[in-house]
């Protein structure tokens, strides 16, 4: 088995026990078909490489932030090329395939960790969300925008989120698609540690050195007993998403989004 | 006790200054931020989170929504300190 993979969005690398999954596709990790091929890459090598591990850690080596969600520019002209019908089609398939990977990475028998900082936004807070834990280094800013658009999240960002906090904070973030900083997202609920500025992956690293003194079965009957899988909601979403995916208004918002020159497009 | 105006917007101009890297004499309250720092949206934020951490306070996005100089900012953060 290779000790490292080297991707064009994705690679990672095994130390010490531990996978370290990098992002670092310019400008900020959106999560297109380049990133979600390299995604599965990776999951089909996971349970190979969890025989040896006990910890996952997903950072992003990007300056910007850890991710800014799915690609919408390939997404607006993906389905521009297309008529409303496969248009959607080419939706559900492509959610149904990130449901996949964020499904495996969430049930991943090792201890999994998403040390974030700066833009943690959408998309990118679903994949934070996968994890067991998150650390945040004390500039990252977490948010939903999702509404702007006519959308929900997609990636299996609401039941996650249910999972983990109360349904008001869940509601705020989703309805007002506001973003919360790291502090705000401790105290919700959402982030188990809170670091200095550029310490989240040396952070996550010992927390990793700390899981290894536990037996391994034992740390995974823990997790999929404390943090099931909420499958019957996340089919629903991929619904509601594809339901909301076929109105013109969510193109009229996607071309918004992309031809915008405002000063702050990421505002709801 | 609540913090004084004027030191709200020292505060504000002093932590651009520091994290943006721009000489201070160089900022005044009514410049454009973006443009006086020459900053895109995304580092915006991290400017948002740096004034949410000194001053302890929540700055919704959509309370920031159209602005763009220090002094209109300062008066945001003093309505909620």
């Amino acid at each position: 088995m290779a000790n490292k993979h080297e991707g064009q969005a994705v690679s990672w690398e095994l130390r010490d026990g531990v996978i370290e999954l990098a992002l670092h596709r310019d400008p900020c990790n959106e999560i297109g078909s380049l990133t979600l091929a390299e995604l599965e890459e990776f999951v089909a090598a996971l349970p190979k490489m969890s025989e040896d591990t006990h910890a996952l850690i997903i950072y992003s080596a990007m300056k910007s932030g850890f991710c800014a969600g799915a690609d919408l520019r390939e997404l607006y002209r993906r389905s521009e090329e297309m008529n409303r019908v496969d248009a959607v089609r080419g939706v559900r398939d492509y959610l149904e395939r990130i449901h996949a990977v964020m499904n495996a990475l969430d049930d991943a028998p090792l201890t999994t960790i998403a040390a974030v900082h700066g833009v943690t936004f959408g998309g990118g807070l679903e994949l934070a969300l996968v994890c067991d834990l998150i650390i945040a280094d004390k500039m990252a800013r977490f948010c939903f925008p999702e509404l702007r658009l006519g959308l929900i999240p997609g990636f299996g960002g609401i039941p996650r989120l249910k999972r983990d906090m109360g349904n008001g904070v869940v509601r705020d973030l989703l309805l007002t698609g506001r973003s919360f900083n790291a502090i705000k997202a401790q105290t919700a609920g959402l982030v188990s540690q809170v670091v200095g500025e550029g310490e989240a992956l040396r952070a996550a690293r010992g927390t990793a050195a700390q899981l290894r003194k536990f037996d391994k079965a034992t740390a995974l009957a823990a997790k999929r007993f404390i943090k099931p899988i909420p499958r019957e909601e996340l089919k629903q979403e991929i619904e509601i998403f594809c339901d909301l995916f076929e109105r013109p208004a969510v193109q009229a918002g996607l071309r918004k989004f992309v031809e915008s020159t405002d000063a702050q497009p990421y505002l709801p | 006790m609540k913090m004084d105006s004027n030191k709200t917007l020292d505060d504000i101009l002093g932590l651009a200054s520091t994290h943006f890297k721009v000489p201070r004499e160089r900022l005044t309250p009514d410049d454009d931020f973006f443009k006086t720092l020459g900053i895109d949206s995304l580092q915006a934020l991290d400017l948002l989170t740096k004034l949410e951490n000194h001053f302890r306070v929540e700055l919704p996005d959509y309370e920031l929504q159209g602005v763009t100089d220090f002094r209109t900012l300062a008066e945001r953060i003093q309505a909620r300190l």
